[in-house]
């Protein structure tokens, strides 16, 4: 399987917009990767020589970094990305309750997909998010104090293809594919969405007034 | 007691405070107008005044870190805001840019005017894509009102600013990686010399800082350098973030000026969990030495924490009560390490899944006392002898804890197995398994 005409014309139309933000095209290669994925769900061969055509740099070296980073996959993965925080302070929190009753619930472990493609497992590292322990992201967004049933419920709407809302974040959580999007760099007109800052990140504010601040962050 | 004093959170509860309309009713974008009508050494020596020092937690001064750039010869040169925070416990700079990326963005400008670069780039984690759109869309809306692009406020001053997301690295966190990564390579670290200053994105000079760093310039050309220099300790001044996590009755952000101890960020955020008592804690993330209850009234500076024996980071305060077995904490720390070396040197990168083993051998109740002295041993062939500070970070809690609660690893090789039970840590009640409790 190649990309047609078609796909190799629209690509290269974007490719062509995120290298033109760098003084070297080279450094593009991070965010067209994310757009290979925004178009396959992972980083595919096809995606691979795409790249390499675009930046005139060689397949084995655009192997060597998307092998590097996390987030690239390297096989078809689900819908929906849900990564468990299983880093010591989430673990202790939760985290690890999260995900036992997640890998049971769902019949999956880590990197593996619910068979009808909805749902990809995963633990991850820490997500910058501790005050909010137990934390699990979906598709990045972020899903805060979570615990075993609240986690299964969230899993339980994504594969009845309901819309679940982020505690911070878009005012639902969009499809792997679109989220790829948006780190390649695209805007979706979803930055105005969803709160300014979750209740932990104002207690200090509150601390320091004494009070609660007036109104809601959003 | 000393008092918080929020002055980079304090719009985090404004309605739409990450529009370009809400930051500037709260008087953003001011701190720039006084800028651009001021000499680029004068803002750098302003900053240098104020006595800030670097927040990602090297602590380095950053005036004298501007100072350091090679003198512009006409070629490019680059700021680099290290957004990539992923430190175990470090949760600040993604609440800072999601509430209020404008004050990120006025920082960038200003520090971009006092280096006389006219390109800047803000890396971001990859895995925080809502933090993601809300930099792009305020970057959108600064270019719109003539804050980036051309001929910037009628100075003649050209920018612009690249927002680049990452992709799932914590390497990517050390500058020398981080720049690598911005480049389209995988992200490992580089051999100084030459220095940032001197020769690093696409081999021409750069300042890299982290977000609060940048986030705080603003302020002190704003409100002045003796405003900043006013708050906190001697050689540590200002104002900082403290970011609360874990066995805490009220996790969260607190900032207040440098130099607070533990014991008043508690009694601000309503004490250890309920029932509980402390028993250690990280002053700056899982890279840095453990302490516990004896440092309640260490002072949160850069002399402080270091006098205590260890360091201060980006004061990641994660919080762990007396349910919490040291052991199992720190092998879930080790296992991060081994996850995250990048692989280019050995001692880290054969260290670590060794430090590991021995730390899942204790775990299933088949460790030994030689086991102990192995994961001192093994440390010791890391520390200092790694290519970056991932792998002497790897061995920083395993030494402290092993310091603090020796007695608490031989009870792994005595009892084989872990003494405490595991459920006990969780901040919800969490059903027994069906044979016995393991972890």
């Amino acid at each position: 399987m190649t990309y047609t005409d078609e796909q190799t014309k629209r690509l290269a139309k974007d490719a062509s917009a995120i290298i033109a933000r760098y003084p070297q095209a080279r450094s593009a290669l991070l965010p067209l990767l994310h757009l290979v994925q925004s178009e396959d769900g992972f980083v595919s061969p096809d995606g691979m020589v795409f790249c390499a055509d675009q930046l005139g740099v060689s397949t084995a070296e655009v192997s060597a970094v998307a092998t590097f980073y996390s987030q690239f996959k390297r096989h078809p993965t689900g819908e929906y990305q849900v990564g468990v925080c299983t880093n010591t302070l989430c673990a202790l929190m939760g985290g690890d309750a999260v995900w036992d009753s997640l890998t049971k619930h769902l019949g999956v472990g880590d990197d593996e997909t619910t068979p009808d493609g909805k749902v990809t497992l995963e633990r991850i590292e820490c997500n910058a998010a501790c005050d909010y322990a137990p934390v699990v992201m979906v598709n990045w967004e972020f899903f805060d104090n979570q615990t075993p049933e609240s986690a299964k419920a969230v899993v339980d709407s994504l594969r009845a293809g309901k819309d679940v809302a982020p505690t911070r974040g878009a005012a639902k959580v969009c499809s792997f594919k679109e989220v790829s999007r948006v780190l390649a760099g695209f805007e979706d007109g979803r930055a105005g969405e969803g709160v300014g800052a979750g209740p932990a990140s104002l207690v200090g504010l509150e601390a320091a007034a004494g009070a609660k601040p007036n109104g809601g962050a959003e | 007691m000393t008092a918080l004093d929020p002055v980079l959170t304090c719009t985090w509860a404004t309605p739409q405070s990450w529009t370009l309309s809400a930051y500037e009713a709260g008087g953003g974008y001011s701190a720039l107008k006084k800028a651009a009508k001021m000499a680029p050494a004068d803002i750098t020596q302003a900053v240098k005044e104020s006595g800030l020092r670097g927040r990602g937690g090297a602590g380095f001064p950053t005036g004298m870190k501007w100072n350091f750039l090679a003198a512009p010869d006409g070629g490019p040169r680059y700021l680099v805001v290290n957004a990539d925070e992923s430190e175990p416990g470090t949760c600040k700079d993604v609440p800072l840019i999601m509430a209020s990326p404008h004050l990120l963005i006025e920082g960038a400008i200003i520090t971009a005017l006092a280096i006389q670069c006219d390109h800047a780039f803000i890396y971001v984690r990859g895995e925080v894509v809502h933090v993601y759109r809300r930099l792009l869309a305020a970057v959108a809306e600064a270019r719109k009102a003539g804050y980036l692009g051309r001929n910037i406020l009628g100075t003649g001053f050209d920018l612009e600013i690249t927002v680049h997301a990452g992709a799932g690295a914590y390497i990517c966190g050390e500058e020398s990686a981080l720049l690598d990564s911005l480049e389209g390579r995988r992200g490992q670290p580089r051999l100084k010399p030459p220095f940032p200053a001197v020769k690093r994105l696409y081999a021409r000079p750069t300042t890299v800082n982290n977000v609060e760093t940048i986030a705080s310039v603003p302020g002190i050309i704003d409100r002045g350098a003796a405003w900043f220099a006013g708050m906190g300790t001697e050689k540590s001044k200002g104002h900082v973030i403290y970011s609360l996590s874990g066995h805490v009755e009220r996790p969260g952000q607190y900032e207040g000026p440098m130099g607070m101890t533990l014991r008043e960020l508690l009694a601000l955020a309503g004490g250890v969990r309920k029932g509980h008592h402390l028993k250690f804690w990280t002053p700056g993330g899982s890279s840095t030495p453990i302490l516990t209850d004896k440092h309640l009234d260490v002072p949160l500076d850069y002399e402080g924490v270091e006098g205590a024996g260890s360091m201060l980071g980006t004061r990641a305060l994660q919080i762990f009560d007396e349910t919490t077995c040291v052991v199992r904490a720190v092998a879930r720390w080790t296992e991060f390490y081994k996850h995250e070396s990048c692989g280019k040197c050995t001692p880290c990168r054969e260290g670590t899944f060794w430090l590991s083993q021995i730390y899942e051998r204790l775990e299933r109740g088949e460790g030994t006392e030689a086991d102990i002295e192995q994961l001192l041993d093994t440390s010791r062939s890391i520390l200092g002898r790694s290519f970056c500070a991932l792998g002497d970070s790897a061995t920083m809690t395993i030494s402290s804890s092993i310091a603090a609660f020796r007695e608490e690893y031989l009870a792994h090789v005595s009892g084989h197995g872990c003494p405490t039970d595991p459920r006990a840590t969780a901040l919800f009640a969490v059903p027994a398994k069906k044979k016995g409790a393991g972890a």
